[in-house]
């Protein structure tokens, strides 16, 4: 049974936002105004650290009620659209800001890493800098001296070492800043959002590092609006909205859930009684749970209508599982259906060699009549499911979603 | 405390969160465990300070060699202000020494808030260091000024009395009285910025409060311990009476003002301390 490290129960906060302020156009009015501002601005700003009822109308919960536990080894996620409050609850965690209601229990040490380079001083030199925003995080100078090689090389700044970092690129800056936080090691590393920085070479190795700090037993939350890194990396997670919870548990499920949430979808109009099914098949007709690169595959969408439906056409669209639409296919304009009027039909999509390899991807298909209005949209996204490694030809590049069929030689 | 006893962690390393107080009890130890970090500002205040310049650690000596000049052209030429018996500018000088401690350690505790609100806002600490910060770092300027204060002895003839001894003590009066009033006015100064408008001013005001560019004894004698409630007063005349000589130490003044300085730096504590749960929030 593992051990939690950290345990939130009914956490809230509660913060206050501006209102919007009456105007006024006559000279008089502003005069007075301007007599009465300083007392009006004086309980407004009092206003921002005392609050007298729960039902003040410029009073936003950023957090309501948010209980959760994360355990030993454990790389939590925390996932959810902007102003959902995973912020809030980083901070909370990490002790910037204290709760409205609510309580905490941490065992262990503590990292927070909810920006690259807090402290860092552009006149300071990268080395200066190194030792400045390490001691800021949290280390002594002798584990500081001790990874600075380490440090420095993660960083790939060696010949920099002794210029002040205002004089460094952005991308050098950056690399230097994560590299420090990199090698910060508590028992609990909290981590907002800091991987959206640097080139893809350099992500992938932050990346790196952080699959081997979860590996030594230690625990991390992580913070992120990439659904594919958190889907990567994490194994346990929570969704937010609103700043409560939404959902609790598997890491795939949440964001299974929060991929449905995001997707632009166009809300079906009448789908009361008609009823659709989408199978995913091989050439020979088999069920597929496997999609494996270049194969051909076979996807049929079974529409039963009490009605009869005029033009139908099927759209299929597919996500990566950081919810990109990788691509999208309209029944209507590889075949005419128009004016046709069907009640119980199949259409068949025949796919061959795809070049998508993304580790999952999802299938939203959705039902039109004629136009643009959509009659009905499946619910349950289909999983198309990983691609083997072995299949995919030796050019292809595995921080890339798609693998052309491609040919290379020295022109005549 | 669920797991208080049994967990194999050390107690220390167990944190709870729970939503503040109204009076935070105070946690000395915390702050000296952060001791590290205060030392990485206090080295990052001194390795910034002069970057980039031309004439570098000679700015401690010049700020107040200019303020010196100007004083002695205005107050010791033109008004004819007396200065107990030295000549005019050694005499501003030696207060003018403490004076720009003073001035720049209350103001950039006053505003230590306020510039380092990315650290404020992205990292744990004991936020009580921060306004202690310039109060360390400033001494460095002190000390270089010092240094030209004795060559200005030199040249003018003047030697020390034995109460030099006791100037630490004028010292750390002078920066716990900084350090109060940078920690009441950066507390007050992150929720309502006209601290911050005002500060200027007040730090002006502050100088004519003090024996600064006339001596203490113009003050008629039945003001003189309601003066002496400004400890800047007992130290800026303590300065001159063990560095120049001017007048037997003024002991009356030195005790109302250590009296007044401790009262200032607890009462600031405790403010600063009931304020810091709201700083991430307001900043």
């Amino acid at each position: 049974m593992p051990q939690a490290v950290i345990r939130v129960e009914n956490l809230s906060k509660r913060y206050r936002i501006g209102l919007h302020e009456q105007r006024h156009d006559s000279l008089g009015g502003v005069f007075f105004d301007f007599i009465r501002r300083p007392m009006r601005n004086l309980r407004e700003l009092k206003k921002l650290t005392v609050f007298k009822s729960e039902e003040e109308i410029d009073i936003i919960w950023a957090l309501k009620d948010v209980s959760f536990e994360v355990n030993e080894g454990d790389i939590f996620g925390i996932i959810g659209r902007n102003g959902a409050g995973k912020t809030t609850c980083l901070k909370i965690l990490s002790r910037i800001t204290k709760p409205t209601t609510g309580r905490i229990e941490i065992n262990g040490r503590v990292g927070s890493l909810l920006e690259v380079g807090t402290g860092f001083h552009p006149e300071l030199t990268g080395r200066e800098n190194i030792y400045l925003n390490g001691a800021i995080l949290g280390m002594n100078r002798r584990e500081i001296t001790q990874k600075f090689d380490e440090i420095v090389a993660f960083a790939e700044v060696e010949k920099f070492l002794d210029t002040p970092v205002k004089r460094y690129s952005s991308g050098m800056y950056v690399r230097l800043a994560f590299a420090v936080a990199a090698h910060l090691d508590p028992k609990i590393l909290l981590v907002d959002e800091v991987l959206a920085v640097g080139d893809m070479d350099f992500q992938r190795k932050c990346l790196g590092k952080m699959e081997k700090i979860s590996s030594e037993q230690r625990t991390i939350l992580f913070v992120s609006h990439n659904i594919g890194v958190v889907r990567k990396l994490c194994t346990r997670g929570i969704y937010l909205e609103f700043g409560k919870i939404k959902k609790i548990g598997n890491i795939d499920d949440i964001c299974n859930e929060y991929i449905r949430d995001t997707k632009v979808r166009k809300k079906a109009q009448s789908d009361n009684d008609i009823v659709m099914n989408v199978f995913v098949k091989d050439n020979q007709g088999k069920i597929l749970k496997d999609w494996k690169y270049k194969q051909k595959i076979l996807i049929e969408v079974e529409v039963q209508s009490a009605d009869e439906l005029i033009s139908p056409a099927v759209d299929l669209a597919f996500y990566s599982n950081d919810g990109v639409k990788v691509t999208a296919v309209q029944s209507d304009r590889l075949m005419n259906l128009k004016n046709e009027k069907l009640r119980n039909f199949k259409i068949c999509f025949n796919i061959r060699n795809i070049g998508i390899t993304a580790g999952q991807l999802y299938l939203d298909v959705g039902l039109r009549c004629g136009g643009d209005t959509v009659y009905k949209a499946l619910e349950q996204s289909v999983e198309i499911i990983p691609v083997s490694p072995a299949m995919l030809p030796p050019y292809y590049r595995d921080d890339t979603i798609c693998c052309l069929p491609v040919d290379c030689y020295i022109g005549k | 405390m669920f797991y208080k006893n049994n967990y194999p962690f050390k107690q220390d390393e167990f944190i709870l969160i729970e939503p503040p107080k109204r009076w935070p009890k105070l946690e000395f130890k915390e702050i000296w465990a952060y001791r590290e970090l205060l030392y990485f500002l206090v080295w990052r205040d001194l390795k910034v300070l002069y970057k980039q310049t031309v004439m570098g650690f000679s700015w401690a000596v010049m700020k107040p060699l200019f303020s010196m000049i100007v004083f002695s052209i205005v107050f010791g030429k033109l008004a004819k202000i007396p200065s107990d018996g030295v000549p005019y500018p050694i005499f501003a000088f030696a207060a003018l020494i403490p004076w720009s401690y003073f001035s720049s350690s209350l103001n950039s505790s006053g505003m230590s808030l306020i510039s380092n609100t990315n650290l404020l806002t992205k990292i744990y600490f004991p936020r009580l260091i921060l306004p202690i910060i310039p109060i360390l770092s400033n001494i460095i300027n002190l000390s270089i000024s010092c240094v030209f204060l004795f060559g200005m002895m030199i040249y003018y003839g003047i030697y020390p009395s034995w109460n030099i001894l006791f100037s630490p003590l004028l010292f750390i009066m002078m920066a716990l009285t900084a350090l109060g009033l940078g920690m009441w006015l950066s507390a007050l100064g992150i929720q309502y910025r006209d601290v911050n408008h005002a500060m200027q001013f007040f730090v002006m005001m502050l100088m004519y409060a003090a024996p600064v560019v006339y001596p203490a004894s113009l003050i008629p004698e039945r003001y003189r311990l309601i003066y002496g409630m400004f400890p800047m007063a007992g130290v800026i005349e303590g300065f001159r009476a063990s560095f120049l000589r001017t007048r037997p130490m003024p002991w009356d003044l030195i005790v109302i003002g250590a009296f007044v300085a401790i009262l200032i730096v607890f009462t600031g504590v405790q403010y600063f301390h009931n304020m810091e749960k709201n700083f991430a929030d307001v900043a």
